[in-house]
């Protein structure tokens, strides 16, 4: 993966641009030490690191404005970092970068039970926004896996999904008002308390933009009320294609389970090894969650089971109490860490039509055959958002390009089926040569003429989401 | 009038004409600032491409009209989770509404409060822009953070950014049953309190709206409604009656789908002359607004949407809509209102859509210079 060579300019004027910085933050704000920059070299997607220029860790919206007139004066280019969990290179700094990192900035600052939503800062982790209104059996709906680390800066900036969208919807259905920093230095206010936009939808395309638009430091979100319960049910099957119909049916019945999710053979053996969840060893295996009283709970799966009867299952295994329930969720969760322990992988997350799952896994086992590299699947199959894991050895030298290729042939497959090339994790440095295969040139030149309108110097997480010769010459405009 | 049929001929059409154009759909939804200029109808790029029931997918021509695309859902038994509503009775227009208008408009019904607006269940579009280039945003699948979300953008732009020839929609089954909780005689401030209070319990509500005396004619009513499987409804009803809810009566089936009709469609203001407005606001300041123009001298009536966050406003005597007092309440409190029905005088002298910041009005002017370099396309509809 090329990242544009760093602009010689800004490397020889560190001096003067860390002393402007210091000017306007407090001492230990400011990280230039080249040990200590370390830290923020990379995100989730380890395989690529740089160090940047310097980090900023800013405490307040203000200290954000005055760090980004700066760079704006001085044409250095920023990357806004949340937590630094992108698995797409998202948070990836450049050697003439500054990383603005808002993780000191995490207060919850207003709570409203009756209009049921929260304002915080963007730094605030996603689980403990959720954590903030619990005491009241509230909740922040999206939860991404990695929602005890992330923060909600970097999930506005991704959209992030999770795995209880497909009732709840991801990120931008649950954001109602920004207060964003543009690269310029000056604050705006987008929504609020209210429900829709009064103009054109601004936080629509705010939400998702990964960090290239402005720096977004409070958050209105949704928050909403516990449902009473919740339970699952695993449902096992010797083939995939019964399992993708089976989700098909379920969901024509009028049936909204909260989640819907699909692990097939490789990734329930690697499963099973790791952490004993007791799965059956069969080729598709649904966890379905219902939500609601114990009476709603027992209606609705006694529909889904009946569902999947029809389809004869190898196994169908109800919850009687919460710790079997937790032993239904076990594998599923700890399904990363199990692949991890075998070998390095790669998460890709594709999202195909359900119709085409199949198909699609079918493709995907052939390829791997193909490649020599191994393959598990676990994703949410309500919505057909797909999460392969490539499994690679990094030690071995050509393998982690054999991964990325036989990546990107799964994205294309993705896009070729009516689908998209990433449904969560965002583009990042990650798919963004890729963009082509999805999109025509023209429909990248009005997504950058987006861009033009809140950055037209570009220097926001410049070299991210475009390929980088279709935003090359909006990049290399001298300032 | 320009009628082409197809996405084809639309941006041949844009490409090598000159000149502002006025985007009809069904031209059923004639809000906004007046527009001068060619009226570009897209009532011949119609037909459903694609529906999936199965994967509640749905991809529809931006002519197509709403009733058809309603009726193919009806016999799946699926619906559009966001209940757009007609306007041709609160406007007096006449028509076949098209999804296009729909989407364009943003139009969302009382089901918003519990499953989003149109813009959350659009997930694809396809659009020509000013200078006649096809474009397309998003796809046909949930969830999809390829590149900018322009589809959101596109919803509620009121044709002022493009001129949508394709959208795709994710849709919703149709409940097994649906009831709502009624009760007469509330305040502005009680209803709305008790709606919130309701929306706040783990009972997904459904819809939540009040209607004030001066609407309904007779007494106010304060309705909760409630969607699901049989067994689920009568338990949530249950439960809410026994507590937030009491002394609300239950109505079903047939009967309760009326009452949200006229909520969705704002059917007591049809009939009745006087400019219309819609306020998006926090659902508690809907009646700490009406309250406030009350106390202003300004006679109206209002209906509570969305929990009290959407309120429809109509001013019966005043010359200028009450414009001053509303645009100053809703500035305080914080929302937008937009003058959604007037006389042609009012629309040619006031603002529809409410005054944006400074720096957000740079943006908005910025990008539709991006989106239609020549404003051609229904300039000033949405002002500026
Ligand atoms: C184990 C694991 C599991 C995961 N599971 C999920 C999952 O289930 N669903 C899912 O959607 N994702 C998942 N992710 C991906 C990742 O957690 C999300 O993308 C998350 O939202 C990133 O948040 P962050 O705060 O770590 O952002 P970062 O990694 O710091 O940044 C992500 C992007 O946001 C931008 N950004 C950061 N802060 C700001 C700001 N203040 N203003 C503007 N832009 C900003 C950055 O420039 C970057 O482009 C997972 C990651 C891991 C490692
Ligand atoms: C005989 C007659 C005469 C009229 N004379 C006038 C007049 O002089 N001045 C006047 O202002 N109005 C006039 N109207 C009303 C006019 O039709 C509407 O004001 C306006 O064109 C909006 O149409 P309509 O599409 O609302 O309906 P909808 O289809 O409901 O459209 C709603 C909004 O979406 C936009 N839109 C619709 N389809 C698309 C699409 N595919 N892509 C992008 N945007 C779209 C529309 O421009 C409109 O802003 C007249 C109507 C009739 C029947």
């Amino acid at each position: 993966m090329d990242m544009p060579s760093p602009d010689q300019t800004v490397l020889a004027k560190k001096a003067h641009i860390v002393a402007r910085l210091r000017a306007v933050l407090p001492l230990d704000a400011v990280i230039e030490d080249e040990i200590e920059t370390r830290a923020y070299e990379c995100d989730a997607l380890t395989a690529y690191r740089c160090p940047p220029l310097a980090a900023v860790l800013p405490s307040s919206t203000a200290e954000v404005a005055a760090v980004l007139k700066i760079c704006h004066e001085e044409n250095v280019p920023v990357v806004p970092r949340g937590a630094g969990t992108s698995l797409a290179g998202g948070a990836l700094p450049t050697a003439d970068s500054v990383i603005l990192g808002v993780a000191r900035m995490n207060d919850v600052l207003e709570t409203d039970y009756e209009n049921r939503l929260v304002r915080v800062q963007t730094g605030r982790t996603n689980l403990s926004v959720s954590g903030a209104v619990e005491e009241n059996d509230f909740f922040y709906a999206p939860d991404p896996s990695s929602q005890l680390a992330c923060a909600i800066a970097g999930n506005i900036a991704m959209n992030s999904g999770g795995a209880h969208c497909l009732k709840y919807g991801v990120t931008t259905n649950n954001l109602l008002g920004v207060t964003m920093v543009m690269m310029d230095g000056e604050i705006v206010e987008i929504g609020g308390g209210h429900l829709d936009a009064g103009g054109l939808d601004l936080l629509g395309v705010i939400c998702g933009s990964e960090g290239q638009l402005g720096v977004v430091t409070e958050a209105t979100l949704r928050i909403l009320r516990k449902p009473e319960g919740a339970r699952p049910v695993l449902i096992g099957f010797d083939d995939n294609q019964v399992a993708g119909t089976c989700v098909s049916d379920i969901i024509k019945a009028g049936i909204l389970p909260v989640a819907i999710e699909f692990m097939d053979r490789p990734c329930i053996r690697a499963t099973e090894a790791f952490a004993g969840a007791g799965y059956p060893d069969c080729e598709a295996l649904l966890i379905i969650e219902v939500e609601g009283s114990e009476q709603e709970i027992e209606v609705q799966l006694d529909r889904i089971v009946a569902i999947a009867r029809r389809h004869n299952p190898v196994e169908i295994r109800e919850s009687g109490s919460a710790e079997e329930s937790a032993k239904i969720w076990l594998g599923r969760k700890s399904a990363f860490g199990a692949m991890g322990q075998i070998n390095d992988y790669m998460c890709l997350d594709g999202t195909i039509p359900v119709s085409q799952l199949p198909y699609v896994l079918r493709r995907i086992s052939e390829m791997s055959k193909e490649y020599g590299l191994d393959v598990g699947n676990v994703f949410h199959a309500g919505d057909g958002n797909m999460h392969p894991l490539i499994l690679f050895d990094a030690n071995k030298p050509g393998d982690l390009e054999l991964c990325e290729d036989f990546g990107a042939d799964i994205l294309r497959l993705c896009v070729e089926v009516g689908g998209c090339l990433t449904g969560e994790h965002g583009v990042g440095i990650e798919k963004r040569d890729l963009m082509l295969d999805q999109y025509a040139p023209e429909d990248l030149e009005i997504q950058m003429a987006v861009k033009d309108v809140f950055d037209p110097k570009w220097l926001l997480n410049p070299a991210k989401v475009f390929p980088l010769a279709a935003s090359h010459a909006r990049r290399s405009v001298s300032h | 009038m320009l009628k082409p049929e197809n996405e084809a001929a639309l941006a041949e059409m844009i490409a090598t004409g000159t000149g502002p154009l006025r985007i009809v759909g069904g031209g059923t939804r004639d809000i906004g600032a007046l527009v001068q200029g060619d009226v570009l109808s897209m009532a011949e790029v119609s037909g459903i491409t694609l529906y999936e029931p199965g994967a509640l997918t749905l991809v529809a021509r931006a002519g197509t009209p709403v009733a058809d695309i309603e009726a193919a859902l009806a016999s799946e038994g699926q619906r559009l989770a966001f209940e757009p509503m007609d306007h041709r009775g609160l406007l007096g227009t006449q028509g076949t509404p098209t999804i296009g208008g729909i989407v364009a408009a943003n139009v969302s019904g009382p089901r918003r409060i519990q499953v989003g607006a149109c813009r959350d269940s659009l997930l694809g579009v396809r659009f020509v822009d000013g200078i006649g280039r096809v474009l397309k945003n998003g796809g046909r699948v949930m969830k999809n953070v390829t590149g900018y979300d322009l589809v959101k953008l596109m919803a509620g732009s009121w044709g002022t950014l493009g001129v949508l020839s394709e959208v795709s929609l994710k849709v919703q089954a149709m409940p097994e049953t649906e009831a709502t909780l009624v009760c007469e005689g509330k305040t502005e401030q009680d209803g709305v309190a008790a709606l919130c209070a309701a929306l706040g319990t783990p009972f997904d509500v459904a819809g939540a709206a009040h209607l004030d005396a001066a609407a309904t004619g007779g007494m106010s009513r304060t309705q909760v409604r409630l969607e699901g499987l049989e067994a689920s409804v009568a338990y949530r009803m249950d439960r809410l009656r026994q507590g937030l809810l009491a002394g609300f009566d239950v109505v079903q089936g047939a009967q309760s789908a009326l009452l949200w009709d006229e909520v969705r469609n704002v059917t007591p203001f049809a009939d009745q002359t006087g400019a219309v407005w819609r306020i998006s606001s926090k659902p508690t300041d809907g009646p700490l607004i009406t309250a406030a123009l009350k106390a202003s001298g300004l006679a109206h009536r209002a209906i509570y949407d969305w929990g009290g966050g959407l309120v429809w406003v109509l001013v019966t005597q005043d010359d200028t809509a009450g414009a001053a007092p509303i645009r100053q309440q809703v500035a305080k409190f914080g929302g937008h209102a937009t003058l959604v029905r007037a006389s042609q005088v009012q629309r040619a002298q006031l603002d529809v859509f409410q005054k944006e910041p400074t720096p957000i009005a740079a943006i908005t002017t910025s990008l539709r210079a991006q989106f239609d370099s020549h404003g051609r396309l229904n300039p000033g509809l949405m002002g500026e």
